[in-house]
């Protein structure tokens, strides 16, 4: 009873596995797969936005799953295949794009915030020091006051 | 100068508003076209009426001409086709690239709504439509008369976006072919 629902949610996944498995893709070399995977996770569906190829079941990234395997087929390098791709899709289907004036903002922004941001730390952690050394001498201000209020009331006595 | 620094997140803020508002009114569907300024890509593929008729890019120069990525699963050309229909009887030469489809729905869909192009490509497996970098249907290109993307537009057609984005510059371009 107890297991009823493990059992089923096993038979599920082993379904959606055997699915999977159906659209196994053939290489004529093994390497080539190793490079597949890596682009197809790099690559970015177009229609989809945040998927990558690898992910989405769409049929434009079934179809540029193939193109990418037909590619590698004809010993393309890496670079030619996303070149390929970009001159017709834009940077876009790329998840890592070159560092260009479309661009420059989307890699330069980070190193700019983090530098704010040091900045920043840097002049508070600055100001929290100069106040400790001035809370240090009011502390010894009023410890000679207090020494001198005691001994005039030494005096009064 | 204390008292303007203290302005400053202030400043920021204003900056990053603007910045996301003006974010609001993109469309983030909308990919930049990479094919625009370049020549039509060359292809060789089947007429869409006739399967022994072989139809290359040769065919698509000599006019200036509208090409539109079109299929019988695709809802939003439902709504395209009589905007079409409407720009085919103004005189527009109106180029079909039947993508990804069935041939025979694709013909009977002619049929009951009217055929607005001068031929239509048969472009079954959508390898054309990769070169063009067509993501989805329906699409429309602007070609001058030496056969060059000048225009593409994702998404439907209608009378505002013709307006907006075609009209002008199709006059611009049949000036220059005369």
């Amino acid at each position: 009873m107890m297991l009823r629902l493990p059992i089923g949610l096993a038979l599920v996944l082993a379904a959606t596995v055997l699915l999977g498995s159906e659209n196994l893709v053939q290489f004529s070399d093994e390497s080539l797969r190793i490079r597949y995977q890596a682009l197809i996770t790099e690559l970015r569906c177009p229609k989809c936005q945040n998927q990558n190829l690898a992910d989405s079941n769409s049929p434009i990234s079934q179809d540029l799953r193939e193109e990418v395997q037909r590619m590698l087929e004809q010993q393309m390098t890496d670079v030619e295949i996303k070149y390929h791709l970009t001159s017709r899709y834009s940077e876009f289907i790329l998840y890592r794009p070159d560092v260009n004036k479309t661009t420059y903002l989307l890699w330069g922004s980070p190193v700019v915030i983090l530098l704010i941001g040091l900045i920043v730390a840097l002049r508070l952690n600055r100001r929290n020091t100069v106040q400790v050394v001035s809370s240090g001498k009011t502390q010894i201000d009023n410890e000679s006051r207090l020494a001198e209020l005691l001994e005039s009331g030494e005096d009064e006595k | 100068m204390n008292r303007i620094a203290l302005f400053l997140p202030l400043a920021l803020f204003v900056v990053l508003t603007v910045v996301l508002l003006l974010g609001l009114d993109k469309d983030p569907t909308e990919l930049p076209s990479a094919l625009v300024g370049e020549p039509f890509p060359v292809f060789s593929l089947p007429a869409l009426h006739d399967a022994n008729q072989i139809l290359d890019e040769q065919d698509l120069l000599g006019d200036v001409v509208l090409v539109n990525i079109w299929a019988t699963w695709c809802f939003a050309c439902r709504i395209e086709h009589a905007m079409l229909n409407q720009l085919e009887e103004q005189g527009v030469k109106v180029i079909g690239l039947n993508y990804k489809d069935n041939r025979e729905a694709a013909i009977d869909w002619l049929k009951k709504r009217g055929d607005p192009y001068t031929f239509s490509i048969f472009d079954e497996r959508g390898r054309l439509g990769i070169d063009l970098g067509v993501y989805g249907a329906p699409e429309t290109y602007l070609l001058d008369a030496g056969g060059t993307i000048r225009h593409r537009r994702v998404g439907v057609v209608d009378d505002r976006v013709w307006n907006n984005e075609f009209r002008d510059l199709y006059a611009q371009l049949m000036d220059e072919k005369r």
